[in-house]
């Protein structure tokens, strides 16, 4: 009864984080932490590009935040493996991360001016809401660690306010 | 008369008491910080009251009202402001603009 109604959740909520969970079957947390951990060091990256490329004080705020946030996040998360003595797993769905990424990058590195700024906003967007719905229904409901579980439901929280800081940003840029 | 001139002496005690216990009864308010979210998230202050918020969390974070004070609140530290003018006020992280707070100011 229980095992039915566990499938029968995962199944519905598979369905609201494609982009990221169609990689993966319930991940383990090594997996978990390595995917939250990727998704961080991923931002970071595009906000690196974006500091260097964009000339636009809101975008370089932005991208400032993003690098500074995903690096205390990402110092917490590894302080946490490392009290738990959890090796971080590569994966399908970190491999799957960090392949979009690097075509998105590539895709940026050809854009200038207020095309870049655009283009980035417009991805940070989308980025944290591929994530923000990944730790939703796949990340944190699969965390057996409880201390693992807290620390993907503050990253939630926090990727769910870049969210809406990016979307902030995107309007400004209208 | 001795009586009056110790009435007076007494009535200017109370007033220096007065006075002097006006700007002492400004509070210091503290809120507190932790996985992006302001506790209390609502509260009533007074003109001249300083709000201080704790933040537990690795991330800064702000106190910001549109069009008014903007309060920087590094990671494991604080963050303050004294109130000035009275009024309802609600108040946000820039960073994380799903973080929200909100005042009541007496005059
Ligand atoms: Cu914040």
């Amino acid at each position: 009864m229980f095992t039915r109604y566990t499938v029968a959740l995962a199944a519905l909520l598979l369905v609201g984080a494609a982009p990221v969970s169609q990689a993966a079957d319930k991940p383990t947390d090594p997996q978990i932490a390595h995917i939250a951990y990727t998704a961080g060091v991923l931002d970071i990256e595009a906000a690196k590009q974006a500091i260097k490329t964009s000339k636009n004080k809101e975008v370089v705020d932005f991208a400032k935040d993003m690098e500074r946030d995903h690096e205390a996040v990402n110092k917490q998360a590894l302080d946490l493996v490392k009290k738990l003595k959890v090796k971080p797993e590569d994966n399908a769905t970190s491999q799957a991360l960090t392949k979009a990424a690097k075509e998105e990058r590539a895709k940026l590195a050809k854009l200038k001016g207020a095309a870049f700024d655009k283009a980035y906003i417009e991805n940070e967007v989308a980025y944290h809401k591929q994530v923000d719905g990944a730790l939703e229904t796949l990340l944190i409901p699969s965390a057996s660690n409880a201390e693992l579980k807290s620390l993907l439901e503050t990253g939630l929280k926090i990727f769910q306010g870049h969210e809406q800081h990016a979307e902030h940003v995107a309007g400004m840029l209208k | 008369m001795k009586a009056g001139a110790l009435d007076q002496l007494a009535w200017l005690a109370m007033l220096a008491l007065t006075f002097a216990a006006a700007p002492a009864t400004a509070a210091t308010i503290q809120v507190t910080i932790d996985r992006l979210v302001y506790s209390p998230a609502s509260l009533q202050a007074k003109v001249g009251d300083t709000i201080e918020w704790v933040n537990k969390d690795v991330v800064a974070h702000t106190a910001t009202v549109k069009g008014g004070w903007d309060v920087m609140i590094p990671p494991k530290s604080k963050g303050q402001v004294t109130l000035k003018t009275a009024g309802a006020v609600d108040y946000f992280c820039r960073f994380h603009p799903n973080m929200k707070g909100h005042l009541d100011v007496a005059p």
